[in-house]
């Protein structure tokens, strides 16, 4: 990886980054949700509802076959009904304001301007839905049914419809069209279990590195050699632990995990420190 | 290379160490972690009083970690990790004000009807434009019924078209012998709950095509004013323009209602796109999305009205006079419920 490399993925996750201050005066940074997320949160809630569908549709049929009354179809209806329009609104009505799909992708619906989210912005983002996904199935069905209607005309119709639908792939804060009319965006709202503390282990104090030696590295790497660390993975460790003994120059001399966190310790350290003289190194590109 | 044999260490351990940050404040982001947790799970009933007054400070008390942890520390799982508790915290602290329960007296004390009267001039050109496009019909089909297969699809009409019969027509509105014969009451639920399901699912779509500038809604608006204006010369070229007035009324006055205020939910947006004043546009569209919002769970509540209105009361009342009667009063009733004024929600 280079520096430019670097660089460009930094600004790439600066990019989904947006200020959202809370009256404490604290900057939130919450992150947009990425398209990827967002479709795979919608197909999860979709397969869900039609796995709904199925079992209330075997438990009417059932109950209905049993005892021989046509209420069950009206029941059925009304349900049916009830669930395709009410699982979104009344997912993103709860405290998580979140659909199962999107509390799996760790994602969730959050007011534009910071404020609360209203029921009637709920409301507004998912009755829009309905016209995002059919419209296009309408288009497609409409040319299918239709023989008059060119397929020419057909595709124009589901490109105009899909462009629609596709709407958040168009702007920066992956809005889609029911997000633009309700006010919303949908950011990372995901859980991070709090992870042991590795800079306080003893084992941190097994070998001391120079100034020099600590000098090669910044923040990045850092952080990198963080994630091999917590991950615990001896072949990733093996790997990260000769290509920072060949950077340095030491000789192969104690096991990796001690060496990786003797180094960890004190390169943290070092960084901390500089970071509290308002020096802030973000790799091993940028100047010491 | 062999390093030099015994290096001085590079770094004495600072004073402040990020280490001794997180032991001594890492209690209480526990205790918050468990808080939220229990009340995204039970909400705030599960809370004692004690717990409720400390999840402010507690709150707080993380926010000021993120701020210190942001300043000093490279953990990036520390960093990760209060992040996304004060994400947390922040919504649930600052997210919901009011119980489900309050928000929705409110909506039917204050919000519905406010919401319904603040739509008042797009109501009206929906309304006009439905009466437009029944006029056009209407005028048409009574001087050349051959137009009337052009405007209503010939198996949604069920053999109601000009050639028809009067005898035919008049068993279509529930009178004479053919009716009784042909619908059971058995069937009447379904049809009711049928047709509850398919009005809701058009007027979402004559809403939600809304943002573009309103045109689709106005068209679709003007389209369902077609059918109705076609159905009507029909009948009345047979003489049954009374009766059929009866049949159309006793839902038609909640369910044309509501069609139109789906219509001006639409239209409402189009026009805050498209003329955004002096807000700008995303914030135009956003705040009209919200009055529409509430417009349309008022629309879908109607129409479950109209659908019972029309399965069961159409079905089981077949005195003209007796439907004309129940359509007026339900027409009043929705009039004095949304336009009546009243002191505004204090709260």
């Amino acid at each position: 990886m280079t520096a430019a490399a670097n660089a460009k993925m930094r600004a790439a996750s600066a990019k989904k980054i947006r200020q959202f201050i809370t009256p404490e005066g604290v900057d939130l940074e919450l992150k947009i949700a990425g398209s990827g997320l967002r479709f795979g949160a919608l197909m999860v809630d979709l397969i869900l509802i039609q796995l709904a569908l199925l079992l209330f549709w075997l438990a009417m049929l059932w109950i209905g076959v049993a005892s021989r009354s046509d209420v069950t179809e009206v029941i059925w209806m009304l349900g049916a009904f009830l669930l395709r329009t009410f699982w979104f609104i009344g997912f993103e009505l709860g405290s998580r304001a979140a659909t199962p799909g999107k509390r799996l992708m760790g994602i969730r619906v959050v007011a534009r301007d910071g404020g609360r989210l209203t029921a009637d912005a709920v409301v507004a983002r998912n009755l829009i839905r309905e016209l995002e996904i059919f419209l296009p199935l309408m288009m497609l069905g409409a040319g299918v049914a239709e023989d008059a209607v060119s397929g020419w005309l057909m595709l124009a119709g589901v490109l105009w419809s899909l462009t629609l639908s596709l709407f958040l792939l168009f702007n920066r804060d992956r809005m889609r069209m029911g997000d633009l009319i309700a006010g919303t965006w949908v950011v990372m709202a995901q859980r991070v279990k709090l992870d042991a503390d590795i800079g306080v282990d003893a084992a941190g104090d097994a070998m001391i590195f120079t100034e020099a030696e600590l000098a090669v590295y910044g923040i990045f790497e850092l952080q990198e050699l963080e994630r091999v660390l917590r991950s615990r993975d001896p072949r990733a460790m093996r790997e990260v632990a000769d290509a920072i003994r060949a950077k340095i120059g030491r000789a192969i001399a104690e096991e990796d995990d001690v060496f990786l966190l003797s180094y960890y310790r004190q390169l943290k350290a070092r960084l901390e420190r500089k970071l509290l003289f308002g020096k802030r190194r973000e790799d091993k590109y940028a100047s010491d | 290379m062999i390093p030099p044999a015994a290096p001085a260490r590079a770094l004495d351990a600072p004073t402040f160490s990020t280490s001794r940050f997180r032991a001594e404040r890492e209690a209480d982001w526990i205790a918050f972690d468990l808080l939220l947790s229990r009340l995204e799970k039970k909400g705030a009933a599960a809370l004692t009083s004690d717990e409720l007054l400390q999840l402010p400070l507690l709150y707080r008390a993380t926010l000021s970690s993120l701020s210190i942890a942001r300043a000093t520390s490279l953990d990036k799982a520390l960093l990760d990790h209060l992040e996304a508790l004060s994400i947390r915290g922040y919504f649930l602290v600052y997210g919901v004000r009011e119980s489900r329960w309050n928000r929705i007296r409110r909506f039917f004390l204050y919000d519905w009807p406010a919401a319904i009267r603040s739509v008042w001039k797009e109501t009206l050109i929906i309304s006009l434009i439905i009466l437009l496009g029944a006029l056009t019909s209407y005028s048409l089909v009574s001087n050349n019924p051959e137009w009337y297969f052009n405007f209503v699809d010939e198996e949604m009409a069920g053999g109601r078209d000009p050639r028809a019969t009067v005898e035919f027509l008049q068993s279509t509105l529930g009178h004479g012998k053919a009716a009784a014969a042909s619908e059971g009451e058995s069937g009447l639920h379904v049809f009711a709950t049928y047709l509850f399901t398919h009005n809701s699912q058009v007027s979402i779509l004559s809403f939600a095509l809304g943002f573009a500038f309103g045109v689709p809604t106005m068209m679709l608006e003007y389209y369902q004013g077609i059918g109705l204006g076609a159905m009507m010369a029909v009948f009345s070229a047979k003489g049954l323009g009374y009766d059929f007035g009866g049949w159309l009324f006793i839902h038609g006055t909640t369910e044309l209602f509501a069609a139109a205020l789906s219509g001006a939910a639409g239209l409402r947006i189009g026009t805050a796109v498209v003329f955004p004043g002096a807000r700008g546009r995303l914030q135009a569209a956003a705040e009209a999305g919200r009055t529409a919002g509430k417009v349309m769970v008022g629309v879908i509540l109607m129409l479950f009205a109209a659908g019972l209105l029309e399965g069961f009361g159409r079905q089981l009342i077949t005195d003209t006079m007796l439907r004309y009667a129940i359509g007026a009063l339900m027409l009043l009733f929705w009039l004095a419920y949304y336009y009546i004024p009243r002191r505004e929600d204090v709260t």
